[in-house]
């Protein structure tokens, strides 16, 4: 179908596009990448007054590092992430999941603050912000806050984000370097949707295992940090009995509803099933 | 209808300025307004692919993006590809490899394939595959599709 009407504002900087969302009061949307938004917009899902286009706000597109952390401006495109030789260096895990969004067409369009904005709970860059213990600025009339993973995302498709407020930048701690990460996702076709997807990030020394996060994508409402099955790592250390243990007890750590995708008993399944794979090749590739 | 927006964008080279609503999508612009119909419109939710055009050089869902948001960009689409009456060489390896049958999903897969070729010029059928996932085909079941891209990588690689 055709999106319904609206009115459309395409702001130059950021104090006039927060000025346009605060005229129409909670009944606006912010335009980013438009590849969840738009889809709504067609399906008429999605019917605001107006929408607020961030597209030519130039100065919401950076990757930079400062104070330990990589910030990205919330309208660096994914394809950007893809091929950034800081992301590569600092945040492998951000770059390995870029290659899970979608497709190459989304992710040229497709920006990093629309994905976690959007809050869906198959994505993977909030269940990297989870794994990473990232963060979020928030930029609103009443000033700026920032907004930790923990407390960003608060049930499907909805963050904490007051209506009047505009995600600007996303804050990731640099990884350790010899850090291993990997993210293992299950769809039904690269591309697609996830089922079910395991971050994991291990840092190691010998067999023991200093620092274990697990984040899961599709497996709730949620992102949700495994970190029960973290500390089994990080007292057990990094063999077979202590992944197989981490791995049973991220299925009882995960609380997954059911859809026309896959029961919830199969995405508890699948949990327990990627996180075994995530953490082996996270250790494979781990240094230290 | 004061709500009228005014879009001067650049396709295949040419000038084209044309007014819309602003809730008009590109696809339908690109169709409607400036006739250029070779640019086909499947679903309207961004997961055929058919709508796929280069949007600033990069490979982008044009039925998920507003007329508007065109204004002062540069695009280009499948009527874009022939030079001097010639076929583009990813067109050429298309119709050698059998890469189409009923051609509805071909102008998005000719444009996307040129940006995944774009950015890796020596794929591997495995990256192909991922690559052309971006656009559903119902005909070929995607080997011709494959071996046409595969075919047409080295050429266009020489030609850059």
């Amino acid at each position: 179908m055709k999106p319904p009407k609206f009115e459309y504002h395409a702001p130059t900087s950021l104090d006039e596009a927060l000025d346009a969302l605060g005229r129409y009061g909670g009944d606006a949307k912010v335009l980013a990448g438009g590849q969840s938004l738009m889809p709504l917009l067609n399906f008429r899902l999605a019917r605001p007054a107006a929408l607020v286009d961030l597209n030519r706000i130039a100065s919401l597109a950076y990757i930079r590092e400062q104070d330990g952390q990589v910030r990205l401006g919330a309208m660096t495109r994914q394809r950007t992430i893809e091929f950034s030789p800081l992301v590569a260096q600092r945040l492998p895990l951000l770059k390995e999941a870029t290659r899970w969004v979608g497709h190459l067409p989304i992710r040229t369009r497709g920006t990093i603050g629309g994905s976690i904005a959007h809050a869906d709970p198959s994505a993977e860059y909030p269940a990297v912000l989870a794994a990473l213990e990232g963060e979020v600025v928030a930029r609103g009339a009443r000033g700026e806050r920032v907004i930790r993973a923990a407390d960003l995302f608060q049930t499907y498709l909805t963050t904490s984000l007051a209506p009047d407020e505009i995600l600007t930048e996303v804050r990731l701690p640099a990884m350790p370097a010899g850090a291993g990460y990997a993210l293992e996702e299950f769809s039904r076709r690269h591309g697609d949707f996830a089922i079910v997807g395991i971050a994991a990030v291990v840092v190691r020394a010998g067999q023991r295992c200093t620092m274990a996060r697990l984040a899961t994508a599709g497996a709730g409402p949620v992102p949700v940090r495994l970190r029960a099955a973290e500390e089994i790592l990080e007292t057990e250390g990094l063999g077979e009995a202590a992944i197989d243990a981490a791995a049973r007890r991220a299925t009882e750590l995960v609380d997954p509803d059911a859809d026309i995708h896959a029961s919830a008993d199969y995405r508890r399944h699948l949990a327990g099933v990627l996180t075994k794979r995530a953490l082996t090749r996270a250790i494979g590739v781990a240094r230290g | 209808m004061a709500d009228m927006v005014t879009v001067r964008l650049k396709v295949n080279g040419v000038e084209h300025e044309g007014r819309c609503e602003p809730r008009k999508l590109l696809v339908d612009f690109i169709r409607e307004d400036l006739g250029l119909t070779g640019t086909h419109v499947g679903c309207e939710h961004g997961i055929c692919g058919a709508c796929t055009i280069l949007f600033n050089g990069e490979a982008a869902r044009s039925c998920i993006m507003l007329a508007v948001q065109a204004e002062g960009a540069e695009l280009a689409t499948v009527e874009g590809l022939m030079r001097d009456g010639k076929l583009h060489p990813l067109q050429e390896a298309f119709r050698e490899h059998h890469g189409l049958q009923c051609g509805f999903c071909t102008p998005g897969m000719l444009m996307t394939a040129l940006d995944f070729l774009r950015t890796n010029p020596t794929p591997s059928e495995r990256e192909i595959r991922e690559g052309i996932s971006a656009v559903l085909c119902r005909c070929t079941g995607y080997q011709g599709i494959v071996n046409a891209v595969r075919a047409a990588a080295p050429v266009l690689a020489a030609g850059r």
